[in-house]
């Protein structure tokens, strides 16, 4: 299921995925010791970092100082159209005509004024036009202007790119950082014992390559410079307000913890809708999964009906906490919006006020504005950042964590090689469990001759496939060794135990790829000869070569595009091109048509012949002509010997025979074809 | 998508009224830059402080009225969003449950998860997102184009130049990036699949020694996907700063643009302040709508998947009269039926003729893909025959109500399914009014009530999702429960012994014999120790039968039984059977 969950999603094209604004944040276990880590990480890039830290920097304040130079640039404006507005009034009042000679001044103007005029003129402009030149028409200095917009060009531009740069050094930065991660875990995969895999369902660690990573790795390319600009920015606005106007800062300084509080109030309320939308939609799902993975049986039951009634009311259910979560979310925005435009009218009106009063000009009024409007983001963003850091740690933890698993012992120092293998094996007081506290091998002693055949028996769940665990030293004995030709497994590398034997499970697996490739996979040097002479004595030849591309067809992920009997043949073939000495084999259950089971059955006898060979058996045949019978129970070995010794004892393996094999008279009994001797199993 | 519509009439009048909020919420963004302007123009370049002071007030008004309707905007959106996800919700697993097995084939059970579950999910979404934006933005982006219009109608084409290279820029760096997405899509699955391989495939690996080759394939894998995720993040890396340089030009053209108006006297300093805000808003407007378009297709995906599965009628309906179904002794017989899907050339069933009597079993054997399970469903209707009529007691199938043919028959499917509940209640699933008693003695003859009675609540005991906390071999006994408790006069198992130990087989047999003795019972099995003794045996092969009889006529006459009976038993006992001999 989990699968279908993964690759279902769009590409992370924008912004990261999960409940958004409002949604409840997973947290780490241990936040500084994994950010410590994942600092480590980025250690091999500190010059790249340094940098982008320094453009990422200098791209803020340079884009954080241009609305000032804008207002100034607003500034002139003003001043030379007021005073293109003062010349007029006064030239109205002079003669038309009138040219007033070089070095008047607005001064000698209102020298000559009427005191009761005089007073009407604002204090503020009366030193302004004091110092005017009357002899000429003033105008808006548009030569100054220009050299202030020819500088408001280059610094945006000069932003831009540095801004960009930034962005180009941190996405290299973060896909290495993100590919040295992912080679890690895939480095460690291998490293690990098979106990690590046995115990967790893969999909576990499948999570951790992809999305704990992806997070990760968002983060780093995204979350990281906002972080910087982000800080920088507000430092940067807070300043150049206060250079503005204290006041003004002071009142716009009010309004940010306003729209934190509204910020958390809402946070804390929509996170629990949050939680319980997540819930009823997993129940939901959880329905509908049940309900359309069983369909038959609840069609055939007749549970259209309550199903439904029952879909309808999580449905109501989740139509309640969806609606008031997405509500809540979506409060924010215009909250934010509202405290912004509360912040525009107070600059409005109290630097309208301070203008009047001469202490503000217009222009920077218009500058305060601008810095205002960028200034609640950044907070939001850097009120975020604690969440994105708490949600990364704990992706970066489960990822570390996976690393930090115990791997596999080491291998002996000095391994020994065999030469030539006879195929001896000799178990020597084998103790073994899964988990050590729970021993279920108990002192297991057996000497197998070469060429000889061991059936291994016993039912479902009996734990058969441990022998192949311990043979193939997947796992090791926790007491008493294996020895192969007399030599201890253990003195041996895994690698060269595993060459030792050529396996067949039932679980056939195959990866995608040509058949021939699969074939090869344990002999990548082999010639298509040889791949075509192993397929041919695996009788797997002929339906290869009906098949559409034959043996370069790809066998697709599931491999479903051969059939299971295929499947087996396929790895019989690909066991006989292995060419191991020995060999590790399962017969095939009812998953498989008879006539295929019976190719099996040749191809398998083929490849066994003059080798010591291990079976899980589930046939009588290979069963009765086994050298040696291993039966299983409960996880243990109870009894071995030949099949006649063993029904002579009498005990498990006597008991299992006669009622799986000795008479099948056990089919649903009929009155009129089989009495009721059916009734009493095994009792022959 | 365009099919979606519907589901929003009933939700006609929330619309209305959200698209009136939304229009507030639009005329209260645009208004105030005009207050602003008007704080400057009169308020300051007029030295009027009471202007400053009231204009202030009505700017606090609108600023708050602004907000109220955006929150209304925001309830009235999520309440249509989630409401229209409801419903399609509602509708697309009401249909899912009427479908056939063929509806099931088509679409696949996964599929049809999906579409139910995530897709109506991302429908949900987008539609908030759509409700909220799609229509504000270009309310927004036309309003504050003509109030700059009515400004200064001069200088709109620098709104119109800044517009025009954002949407350019946009356009150009999708078409860039998109086809790189789709395939960051491939390549993100490719790592996944490497992974997964190397992980399922463990021991066949490690058995081959082969952990250096997939070691390199994934670094491969790792390689090229970090490539190109580089290259798509430096692609649109380039966004941001674009648009924050395309915005600070516009600003400065307008000021300098603004300075040259002023300086002739056509524009008012207050004005081009406000203008400068109404630029920023028809930017930002143009900018969501962009967005729109991208996101939009994606939600068209979904919602087409949705609409698919409810626009699709099931293929099996109730006849209108249906007739009168009697409780009957439960005769099944197969009149040249045969089947074949939709399009398929080779039909899985041809010309099969067999009567199943009451009383006795008859068993259904024959290798893989022979059609062996596509028998048993057609008698539950869960497909209908091509050609031919399946009929119990004389009556079609077809004529009966579903539901009352269904409950005739106790059917076992070949993978044992649980529901989540407890063990009661799955005994129970066929009929919910069971008294105890009956549920007791289902589970003692399926051989379920030792386990049962070992468990702490007993039958009270929970059963998880999908029947996780029992094991095979208990689900399979529950499930033959449930059968057994419904008293039907017809048995179906399907295959439906294989997770049982030997000596619970043989048991449950046993005690199913007596209480099926006067049931019609069919049989699925692969192994032949099964069915030795039905009263009557269908080989099929390929679809066709190839021989009916019992085990002891078979192995004379049928070749394909005889083939299958030797790969099975061993010569003892076949020569046993033969012979007549028993034991």
């Amino acid at each position: 299921m989990s699968e279908r969950r993964h690759s279902g999603g769009p590409p992370p094209i924008m912004g990261r995925r999960g409940p958004g604004f409002g949604g409840p944040v997973e947290k780490p276990k241990n936040f500084r010791v994994t950010m410590r880590r994942l600092i480590a990480y980025l250690r091999p890039f500190w010059t790249s970092l340094v940098v982008v830290l320094v453009f990422a920097v200098a791209s803020t304040l340079f884009a954080i100082i241009s609305p000032r130079i804008l207002g100034d640039v607003t500034n002139t404006v003003v001043r030379g159209y007021t005073q293109e507005q003062v010349y007029d009034r006064i030239m109205r009042q002079l003669p038309p005509g009138t040219k007033l000679p070089p070095g008047t001044t607005g001064a000698d103007i209102l020298a000559k004024m009427p005191p009761d005029i005089r007073a009407k003129i604002p204090a503020a402009q009366v030193s302004a036009i004091e110092k005017m030149d009357l002899s000429h028409r003033p105008g808006i200095d548009f030569a100054g202007i220009l050299r202030w917009v020819e500088l408001l060009v280059g610094l945006y531009l000069l932003s831009a790119i540095l801004g960009y740069i930034q962005a180009w050094i941190m996405a290299g930065v973060a896909q290495r950082v993100t590919f040295n991660l992912r080679r890690d875990i895939s480095q460690k995969i291998d490293r690990l014992p098979l106990r690590y895999f046995d115990a967790r369902p893969y999909g576990d660690v499948l999570s951790r390559v992809t999305n704990d990573v992806d997070t990760v790795s968002q983060t780093l390319n995204q979350s990281l410079p906002t972080i910087v600009t982000s800080v920088t920015t507000i430092v940067g606005i807070f300043v150049m307000m206060l250079t503005i106007s204290w006041l003004m800062t002071l009142v716009a300084l009010l309004i940010v913890p306003l729209s934190l509080i509204f910020i958390r109030l809402i946070i804390g309320r929509s996170q629990g809708y949050f939680v319980q939308q997540q819930q009823t939609l997993g129940q939901l799902n959880g329905h509908v999964e049940e309900m359309f993975g069983g369909h038959t049986v609840m069609k055939a039951f007749g549970g259209e009906r309550r199903s439904v009634a029952e879909f309808r009311t999580m449905n109501e259910g989740l139509h309640e906490s969806a609606w008031k979560s997405q509500f809540l979310s979506g409060l924010m925005m215009p909250i934010m919006m509202f405290v912004g435009n509360l912040g525009y009218v107070a600059a409005a009106v109290l630097g309208g006020w301070l203008a009047i009063k001469g202490r503000l000009q217009i222009g920077d009024i218009q500058a305060f504005i601008q810095y205002l409007r960028q200034f609640t983001q950044p907070i939001t963003q850097t009120a975020n950042v604690a969440n994105v850091l708490q949600s990364t740690a704990a992706a970066a933890e489960r990822v570390f964590e996976f690393l930090d698993e115990p791997e596999e012992s080491s291998e002996v120092p000095y391994p020994v090689q065999l030469e030539t293998v006879r195929g001896e094996v000799e178990f020597d007081h084998v103790v073994f469990g899964y988990d050590p506290e729970k021993i279920i091998i108990k002192d297991f002693s057996a000497h197998i001759q070469p060429g000889q055949r061991v059936a291994i028996v016993g039912p479902t769940g009996a734990g058969k496939t441990t022998v192949v665990n311990l043979l193939m030293r997947f796992y090791d004995p926790t007491s008493g060794e294996i020895r192969i030709d007399g030599v201890s497994t253990r003195e041996m590398t895994r690698g060269d135990v595993r060459r030792l034997f050529g396996m067949v499970l039932q679980d056939s697996w195959l990866f995608t790829g040509t058949i021939e490739e699969n074939i090869a996979y344990g002999n990548p040097g082999a010639t298509p000869g040889q791949v075509r002479a192993a397929a041919e004595a695996a009788h797997a030849d002929h339906f290869i070569r009906a098949l559409p591309g034959g043996y370069e067809m790809e066998l697709n992920e599931e491999a479903d595009n051969v059939s299971a009997g295929e499947k087996q043949l396929l790895t019989i073939a690909r066991a006989m091109l292995a060419g191991a000495p020995m060999l590790i084999l399962d017969e095939a259950t009812s998953s498989v048509d008879t006539r295929t089971e019976a190719l099996i059955q040749e191809a398998m006898e083929r490849l066994m012949t003059g080798r010591t060979s291990f079976v899980i058996a589930h046939r009588l045949s290979t069963i009765r002509d086994a050298d040696l019978i291993l039966v299983m129970r409960d996880g243990n070995i109870v009894e071995q010997g030949t099949h006649d010794e063993l029904l002579a004892r009498n005990g498990f393996y006597a008991d299992l025979y006669n009622s799986q094999f000795a008479h099948p008279g056990a089919a649903i009994a009929l009155p009129q074809e089989a009495p009721a001797e059916a009734g009493v199993p095994g009792d022959d | 998508m365009l099919r979606l519509v519907r589901y929003l009439k009933p939700y006609l009048l929330a619309l209305v009224v959200m698209l009136g909020f939304l229009l507030g919420q639009t005329i209260a963004n645009l208004a105030l830059p005009d207050y602003m302007a008007r704080i400057i123009d009169v308020g300051i370049v007029g030295q009027d402080l009471g202007t400053v002071y009231h204009t202030g007030l009505v700017m606090l008004l609108v600023a708050l009225g602004g907000g109220a309707c955006t929150v209304g905007v925001g309830f009235l959106a999520s309440r249509i969003a989630t409401g229209v996800a409801r419903n399609l919700r509602n509708d697309i697993f009401t249909r899912v449950e009427d479908f056939s097995l063929l509806e099931f084939n088509h679409f696949s059970t996964a599929s049809l998860i999906t579409r139910c579950t995530n897709d109506v999910q991302q429908v949900q979404m987008v539609l908030v997102m759509l409700l909220r934006l799609a229509l504000f933005a270009p309310f927004m982006g036309v309003g504050a184009i003509i109030k700059a219009e009515q400004l200064a109608p001069s200088m709109t084409w620098i709104m119109a130049v800044a517009i025009g290279v954002l949407v350019a820029v946009i356009a150009l760096l999708f078409t860039l990036a998109i086809p790189r997405f789709t395939l960051l899509q491939r390549l993100v699955d490719k790592l996944n699949l490497v992974t997964r391989e190397s992980l399922t495939g463990l021991r066949v690996i490690r058995a081959f020694n082969r952990e250096g080759e997939e070691e390199a394939k994934f670094e491969q894998a790792n390689q090229t996907l970090t490539d190109t995720n580089l290259v798509v993040n430096r692609l649109t890396a380039i966004m941001q700063p674009v648009m924050l340089l395309v915005l600070n030009l516009t600003s400065i053209a307008i000021v300098w643009v603004g300075a040259h108006r002023i300086d002739a006297g056509s524009l008012a300093i207050g004005d081009m302040l406000a203008f400068m805000q109404y630029a920023m808003q028809a930017i930002f407007a143009f900018l969501m709508i962009s967005m729109i378009f991208i996101m939009v297709p994606r939600a068209a995906v979904s919602g087409r998947r949705v609409m698919e599965v409810i626009d699709t009628e099931p293929s099996i309906r109730d006849p209108e009269q249906p007739a009168s179904v009697q409780t009957g002794d439960g005769t099944v017989e197969f009149r040249d039926v045969t089947f074949a899907y939709p399009g398929a050339e080779e039909p899985v069933l041809r010309d099969v003729s067999f009567t199943a009597a009451p009383g006795r079993t008859t068993a259904i054997v024959g290798p893989t893909g022979s059609g062996k399970s596509t028998l048993v469903n057609l008698i539950e209707r869960f497909y209908d025959a091509t050609s031919g009529q399946v009929l119990i007691d004389g009556i079609d199938v077809r004529d009966m109500n579903q539901e009352e043919l269904r409950a005739k028959i106790g059917y076992v499917s070949q993978r044992a399914v649980l529901f989540s509940g407890t063990i009661e209640s799955n005994i129970q699933y066929g009929d919910e009014d069971l008294p105890p008693s009956v549920v007791e003695q289902a589970a003692r003859i399926a051989q379920a009530s030792e386990f049962i009675s070992q468990l702490d609540d007993r039958f009270a005991h929970p059963i998880a999702q999908g029947g996780t906390n029992v094991s095979g071999g208990q689900k399979q006994r529950l499930a033959i429960a449930r059968a057994i408790a419904r008293d039907p006069e017809i048995y179906i198992f399907d295959d439906s012994f294989s997770a049982l130990d030997f000596r619970t087989d043989a048991n449950l047999r046993a005690a199913l014999g007596r209480e099926t003795q006067d049931k019609t019972v069919l049989i699925v099995a692969q192994r032949i120790s099964t069915i030795m003794d039905a009263a009557k045996i269908i080989v099929l092969e390929a679809g066709r039968i190839v021989g009916q009889g019992t085990h002891a006529e078979l192995l004379r006459t049928c070749e394909v039984y005889r083939e299958i009976a030797a790969s099975q038993l061993s010569d003892a006992e076949l020569a046993a059977t033969d012979g007549g001999v028993r034991r």
